[in-house]
């Protein structure tokens, strides 16, 4: 199978999660987002950084990039998006996974080693997890206090689309109820705020990040022997 | 024409800019000021006006999160 990882300008994260895909997959491209082919991508990955410098609100530029027409396309037939960090941002701009991302309660950027629970492990992104399995990824942003309707928080919950969440006492930037990552309701897109193409080597402190590429490998070597 | 356009954050949202300034105003001797918001404001000439408010629901603000004001053309005829 093949990752692709988009390139946006001011994307900054894209190598790391290049690098991190090719582990598990062995193969992963840059996709440029000023190009709309997907390059026979099976996963595509909307990296961390600042799109277009983010000068206006986190993501709200990248979503009108040609790729991202690409990218809701290809997420329609079922292909599976992971979002990390401004890659999250932009899927809820561009309306493809429920909520937004607030400015940290904070008011500074953090960056800090925080600690997951899973809360979802049945799928695309989380299967090689277990329930309820604690995993250390850094986070480093300015804007990732995820928000949504307290009746859309409820739906989330109750369609199981909560997939990851600060482990008590770690909410590091005011999310509601604790929400780390999210999916769609079809449970192919997913967006999260911290890091695991960040956590994929012993040298750096922890490789837990790995399992959410290994889930994503191993999602899409099952869709393609279909 | 000449047009702004404030954006808040909608009401009941966590504003903690706004809260960090409200807090910061008592030390400072100005006592009785509450609901203070950081807003932005986005100046532009538009052919248009009537386009506006497809503007700011594209682009401008997150309607999910923010509210968007148009200043009225008699707002921005007065003297700064």
């Amino acid at each position: 199978m093949k990752f692709g990882v988009i390139r946006f300008p001011g994307s900054c994260d894209e190598v790391d999660a290049q690098l991190a895909a090719a582990r598990v997959a062995g193969d992963a491209e840059l996709l440029w987002h000023a190009d709309r082919d997907l390059h026979g991508a099976d996963a595509v990955i909307v990296p961390g950084g600042f799109s277009y410098g983010d000068y206006l609100r986190a993501g709200a530029i990248a979503r009108f990039a040609p790729v991202m027409e690409s990218v809701a396309a290809f997420a329609a037939e079922g292909g599976p998006v992971l979002g990390i960090c401004n890659g999250f941002q932009v899927l809820c701009e561009a309306g493809l996974l429920p909520g937004a991302l607030l400015g940290n309660t904070g008011l500074r950027f953090l960056c800090r080693q925080v600690e997951l629970e899973v809360e979802t492990a049945d799928t695309p992104f989380t299967r090689a997890c277990q329930e309820g399995e604690r995993l250390s990824i850094p986070a480093k942003h300015m804007t990732g206090r995820y928000w949504a309707p307290e009746a859309t928080l409820d739906e989330l919950e109750a369609n199981r689309q909560v997939l990851l969440r600060y482990a008590p006492g770690e909410n590091p930037n005011g999310s509601a109820r604790d929400i780390a990552g999210v999916s769609n309701a079809a449970g192919n897109v997913f967006g999260l705020m911290p890091h695991p193409e960040h956590a994929v080597e012993e040298l750096t402190g922890s490789t837990d990040g790995l399992k959410i590429f290994q889930s994503l490998r191993d999602h899409c070597d099952e869709r393609l022997a279909v | 024409m000449r047009a702004r356009v404030l954006i808040r954050p909608k009401a009941g949202i966590l504003d903690p800019q706004g809260q960090t300034v409200e807090r910061a105003l008592p030390a400072l001797g100005f006592g009785g000021v509450s609901r203070v918001h950081v807003v932005r404001l986005v100046e532009l000439d538009v052919e248009d006006p009537a386009t506006l408010p497809q503007i700011c629901e594209a682009l401008l603000c997150n309607t999910l999160i923010e509210e968007y004001e148009i200043l009225a053309e008699d707002v921005l005829a007065a003297p700064a």
